[in-house]
């Protein structure tokens, strides 16, 4: 079984990744950055990453959403977070990485921040 | 009174479960808590990938060794690898504004936030060697 399964659903124009599972190094980072290639080739660039079932992340997960996050930006488009988990929310802020990420507990409100 | 686990494994990610799963047992036996326990699991791991990666940089013919070292109230890990050896100190500040966008470097930092103390070296014989140590909070 995969250590990452990716579902994508779209709200309005804004795509949502259900990510489950871990984002480790290896298959489960690689899984990611080619999702989010796949939207940005697609010309889907409102991209949501909902971590609510991710059960585990290491520093080359957070690289990943690091990388993820500049890749959207740079081809013009807007990643933001969506249920962070509490060791996620730790890891983010232990590197300061919340201030570089938009991030929301209610789908809803995410989704209605896209412009 | 201490005890010793002692494993090690071919430079292949897939072998890091292996050394999750002993990590688990160890601090599960510690009676370490829920959350202490999650950090050095990843601490171990990251150390672990940091054997792999960068000391053995993959090699087939390399091995890493972990080495858990238990008291009543504390865990030691060794890891060591058979690569050229690094110096730590010349690693960038993953907190810095201008690094806070780069994909890699954030293993290290995370080892030293989670355990209490982080140690490298250059092995006698050759190779990295990380010593961490967790002792267990009073409850």
């Amino acid at each position: 079984m995969a250590n990452l399964v990716i579902k994508d659903r779209q709200a309005g124009d804004v795509t949502i990744l259900d990510l489950s599972g871990k984002i480790t190094i290896g298959e489960g980072s690689v899984q990611l950055r080619e999702a989010v290639r796949r939207l940005l080739d697609d010309g889907k660039k409102k991209v949501l990453l909902n971590l609510g079932d991710v059960s585990y992340v290491d520093s080359s997960g957070i690289g990943e959403l690091v990388s993820s996050y500049t890749t959207t930006n740079h081809n013009g488009g807007q990643l933001k977070l969506l249920n962070q988990t509490k060791k996620i929310h730790d890891l983010l802020t232990i590197t300061k990485l919340l201030t570089v990420f938009e991030s929301y507990d209610d789908e809803a409100t995410a989704v209605s921040s896209f412009k | 009174m201490t005890e010793t686990i002692e494993l090690s494994i071919d430079s292949k990610i897939e072998f890091v479960d292996l050394v999750a799963s002993v990590t688990k047992s160890v601090t599960s036996k510690l009676g370490f808590d829920e959350d202490d326990a999650s950090w050095i699991e990843l601490a171990v791991h990251e150390a672990v990938i940091n054997a792999i990666m960068h000391g053995n940089k993959s090699a087939a013919d390399k091995q890493v060794d972990v080495r858990f070292v238990t008291e009543q109230d504390a865990v030691t890990v060794y890891v060591r690898d058979y690569g050229e050896g690094f110096d730590p100190a010349q690693l960038p500040d993953p907190t810095n504004a201008d690094n806070l966008l780069n994909p890699s470097g954030r293993g290290i930092f995370y080892m030293r936030t989670f355990m209490d103390e982080v140690e490298h070296s250059i092995h006698p014989e050759g190779g990295s060697l990380v010593r961490m140590r967790k002792v267990k909070r009073l409850s």
